[in-house]
């Protein structure tokens, strides 16, 4: 905002392209997945503390344990998933360049499930690889 | 990007001092912003001393004892005098309020006073609330019905109907919280404020109304609505002790009551 307002033309300037009825969703998705986060986050850093001093043998069979593995999915995907809401709405704050905003939400998103899809499917495999090894 | 610094010819110098005679026993020193577009200078910080004893008690009185006898061309808007008409919001010692409900007694030693910060300035201490105003218009601040009432009748409310706008009518329009949100700073163009989202609530809650639905449908977007991160810079500087973050917060769970 560089330039005072002209009067005659403030009210369209306000209703520029209208509302897009969008937000509520991301709003909602961002305190559901905080709150998810809490015990996610809890477990993790207590299993991280107890895993941190076993033999490399014992950690690779905690890491191996279905209940593990699954919870370490959902940590990364819901920790991954709330990062992503949370960088958009400091992207949408504070760039004003439209293409550098665009840019940058695309970009944010492809790396973030990117991220999420290899945590996700490597986690899965691990597990299924010490299932095969045991069985 | 968001500017952090101000550009070159915003960039506030030392201004003109305007000393107490040396008989004056009780003065309070005050720092005035003061801008004129017609001179095409930087904006300057003027240095007032103001003799207590022959002034009124609030930091308004001050400002039109400066007008009157020392500096005629200090520029400011006022009506009321008592908090009702908010026109004299301005930035005093680095909070947004009224200078007619703020006592100069609770301004420090070196009182600085500044317009209500990131809006265009128009003069001194005037900012161009021309953009605020029209947002508040867009959210069509009336009573919106589909019924008509009885000829010569009132449209009722039951006592706790009415009690839903406690807190929500007495806000004066002053504009100090919207002033005071960084989400307005960086995105005011799109996002509507707290001042004007308080105001929508008012009417989104009031029994009367017909038009909730529309009037949410107006919220709904992720700029007139949605840049509102709860720092509730708004709730701690309303001169009138309201909390537009609660109203905001109010709307948020309208909008997900009605999607679940």
């Amino acid at each position: 905002m560089t330039t005072p307002f002209a009067a005659k033309d403030v009210f369209g300037r306000v209703k520029g392209l209208g509302p897009s009825h969008e937000g509520t969703k991301h709003w909602w998705l961002q305190r559901i997945t905080a709150i998810a986060l809490i015990p996610l986050v809890i477990w993790f850093i207590i299993s991280i503390i107890s895993v941190a001093g076993l033999e490399r043998e014992l950690a690779i069979a905690w890491f191996g344990h279905p209940f593990s593995a699954l919870a370490l999915v959902l940590v990364t995907c819901v920790g991954i998933f709330h990062a992503l809401l949370g960088i958009q709405v400091v992207i949408e704050d504070y760039i004003h360049l439209d293409w550098l905003r665009l840019t940058s939400l695309i970009l944010v998103r492809f790396i973030g499930y990117f991220l999420m899809g290899i945590s996700a499917i490597s986690a899965i495999v691990m597990v299924f690889i010490r299932f095969m090894g045991t069985n | 990007m968001v500017e952090f610094t101000l550009p070159r010819n915003s960039q506030v110098k030392k201004g003109r001092h305007f000393p107490a005679s040396e008989n004056v026993k009780n003065k309070k020193v005050l720092q005035i912003y003061r801008w004129n577009p017609e001179d095409g200078e930087n904006p300057r910080l003027d240095t007032f001393e103001i003799d207590l004893d022959n002034c009124g008690p609030m930091v308004l009185d001050a400002l039109i004892k400066i007008k009157n006898e020392i500096d005629s061309t200090l520029t400011f808007r006022r009506s009321c005098r008592e908090g009702i008409c908010g026109s004299c919001s301005m930035n005093i010692d680095g909070t947004n309020t009224l200078a007619c409900l703020k006592p100069l007694n609770e301004v420090t030693d070196i009182g600085k006073i500044y317009p209500l910060p990131h809006m265009e300035v128009v003069k001194d201490l005037i900012p161009d609330l021309t953009l605020a105003y029209a947002q508040y218009a867009s959210i069509k601040p009336w009573l919106q019905s589909e019924t008509i009432p009885e000829e010569n009748a009132e449209r009722l409310q039951s006592e706790e109907a009415r009690a839903e706008l406690d807190g929500l009518w007495e806000c004066i329009l002053c504009f100090c919280c919207s002033t005071s949100c960084p989400s307005y700073w960086w995105n005011g163009d799109k996002y509507l404020g707290p001042a004007t989202l308080l105001q929508a609530y008012r009417w989104i809650v009031d029994s009367r109304d017909d038009a909730t639905g529309e009037r949410l449908d107006n919220l709904e977007d992720p700029f007139r609505l949605y840049r509102c991160h709860t720092i509730m810079n708004c709730a701690k500087t309303c001169p009138k002790g309201l909390n537009p973050g609660k109203a905001i917060g109010e709307i948020k769970k309208k909008m997900v009551e009605r999607r679940s």
